[in-house]
């Protein structure tokens, strides 16, 4: 199981519950599932809203503005194909809706701080539109 | 008196870890293990009839627990896969004893090794949603998610490079009183591990557990049966466990992590208090990890531990004694088997079998564990009395 080489960069493993989160990403819109009995914004998609059971779920577009929790400047990748775009950063962003997810950070290291404003960036990358955040541009 | 699962360990046997496994497969080394604590507990083959193993992926994916059962040579009427990671050797403990308390076995074989052969990936297949959600923005494996934690302590509570450290300073150090830890006889400095390499920063390379092979096992038995034991009996006093996410981006923010939950879980059926515990035996595959384990004990608040390691000593002599085996940054992380040798120097200590490293008058033991990125956490507290 030694590294492969000319291994690819890693598709997400799409499934029936997640296909219309990165459909929409081709759009360019990021859409989460919203619990309609409880009004709370879920990620990563799911069956049922881990909040209060409730299986009434929609998608709605949300704003693609975060906050950086926490990030990595990665300099020896998880992953052969990751290793020769090293080093890069990825986060833990809070999404304006409240979500927390894992994501690639387009942001300078002198400018990585927490709580810092970020927005959403959609980078194609195999075939797949990835979010992946930036540093929010001034409205 | 508060419910809790009884039991008491009685045999332990514990392979010196190497750096690659040449040649031996992970069932030979659960063997390896096995007989050693079968030995050490002075007991039969014929005595074990409860067998808890871990998951091996990618080597034996199900039937595990048959796997492993036919190729030691065992016809146990329980027996079960735990799978939680670093905290299944912690996990195992309770879990024999709560078998043994309802009936279905009296003595339990809890075993765990991992071989680890040269120029083979470490990394595990990971699955959704993690696969599909992490991995493709560049998060593989725990280097990475355990830099975040990090990340955020630093940024949370002004937690420094230093205070990190002392964790791994104190690790290594321990490790020079332990001829079987994979570090014995190669000391560190805080400044070599502040120098060492960023693996994905702000982690270093000497903050991280190194993987080797080996195996450990131990026997847990009921409180009856141990008063006739070979050895001093090992009681189970008390134990906690809770398991809050999975991916690092799910997990519950920094002071309402799961150890908050089951360390005093575990103290309460103990009916201790955190003073009374005379070893912190914390699991430590990262440093991050053992700084929130122990703003998780009460020892010190959350955010606060760096004040606390920088103010106390941690050796076998120290105010505070933890991970006298040198914690497996010191020892080596045979994968799951790693937290095992958490519960293990837990027995020798309060045997008073540790020679020269021996706690004085060590009574009780807390034993922690912890899988994924602080997701899976059990504590247990070990005494030498019933």
């Amino acid at each position: 199981m030694s590294s492969a080489p000319n291994i690819s960069l890693p598709k997400p493993t799409i499934t029936p519950i997640s296909q219309p989160f990165w459909d929409n990403l081709k759009q360019k819109k990021l859409s989460l599932q919203v619990c309609q009995s409880c009004d709370k914004w879920i990620f990563y998609p799911r069956h049922h809203c881990p909040y209060c059971f409730g299986t009434s779920l929609v998608w709605r577009e949300a704003s693609g503005k975060a906050k950086i929790k926490s990030w990595s400047v990665v300099q020896r990748a998880g992953h052969p194909a990751w290793q020769e775009r090293t080093p890069y950063v990825v986060g833990v962003v809070a999404l304006e809706e409240g979500p927390s997810m894992l994501t690639h950070l387009w942001v300078d290291q002198k400018d990585l701080a927490y709580q810092k404003e970020v927005e959403i960036s959609y980078e194609e990358i195999n075939q797949h539109v990835l979010p992946f955040f930036k540093p929010r541009s001034i409205e | 008196m508060t419910k809790r699962p009884k039991g008491a360990i009685i045999g332990v046997g514990e392979l010196k870890p190497t750096r690659y496994s040449e040649g031996k497969t992970t069932l030979s080394l659960l063997t390896e293990a096995a007989l050693l604590a079968i030995k050490d507990a002075g007991i039969s083959k014929e005595d074990i009839d409860g067998l808890l193993v871990g998951p091996q992926v990618g080597e034996t994916p199900q039937h595990v627990p048959a796997t492993v059962s036919e190729y030691i040579g065992l016809e146990p009427t329980m027996s079960n896969t735990v799978d939680l990671g670093g905290a299944t050797g912690a996990g195992m403990v309770w879990r024999a004893a709560a078998a043994i308390e309802a009936g279905m076995c009296e003595t339990v074989l809890c075993v765990l090794a991992n071989k680890n052969e040269k120029g083979e990936a470490l990394r595990s297949p990971n699955r959704n949603p993690i696969r599909e959600f992490d991995v493709p923005f560049g998060a593989s494996g725990a280097n990475t998610s355990y830099a975040l934690l990090k990340r955020q302590h630093m940024e949370v509570y002004g937690s420094k490079q230093e205070d990190f450290a002392q964790i791994a300073y104190w690790a290594r150090k321990n490790a020079q009183l332990n001829p079987n830890a994979i570090f014995y006889g190669k000391p560190l400095e805080v400044e070599d591990i502040l120098n060492s390499p960023i693996i994905s920063d702000p982690l270093h390379l000497l903050e991280i557990v190194m993987p080797v092979a080996g195996g450990a096992a131990v026997i847990v038995t009921s409180e009856e049966k141990a008063k006739k034991a070979k050895n001093k009996p090992v009681y189970l006093k008390g134990a906690g466990e809770k398991i809050t996410h999975r991916a690092v981006s799910q997990a519950p923010a920094i002071d309402a992590l799961p150890f908050g939950y089951c360390i005093p879980h575990a103290l309460k059926q103990a009916e201790i208090a955190i003073s009374d515990i005379d070893l912190l035996s914390l699991y430590d595959c990262y440093t991050s990890v053992v700084a929130v384990t122990l703003e998780s004990t009460g020892l010190c608040k959350p955010g606060e531990f760096g004040d606390f390691v920088q103010k106390h000593s941690f050796g076998h002599d120290g105010d505070y004694p933890l991970n006298t085996h040198g914690g497996q940054l010191g020892f080596g992380q045979a994968d799951l088997a790693g937290g095992m040798s958490h519960v293990i120097e837990a027995v020798i200590q309060l045997r008073g079998e540790a020679a020269n490293r021996q706690i004085a008058h060590a009574k009780r033991a807390l034993v922690t564990g912890n899988g994924a990125t602080l997701s899976e956490t059990t504590a247990l507290v070990l005494g030498g009395e019933q």
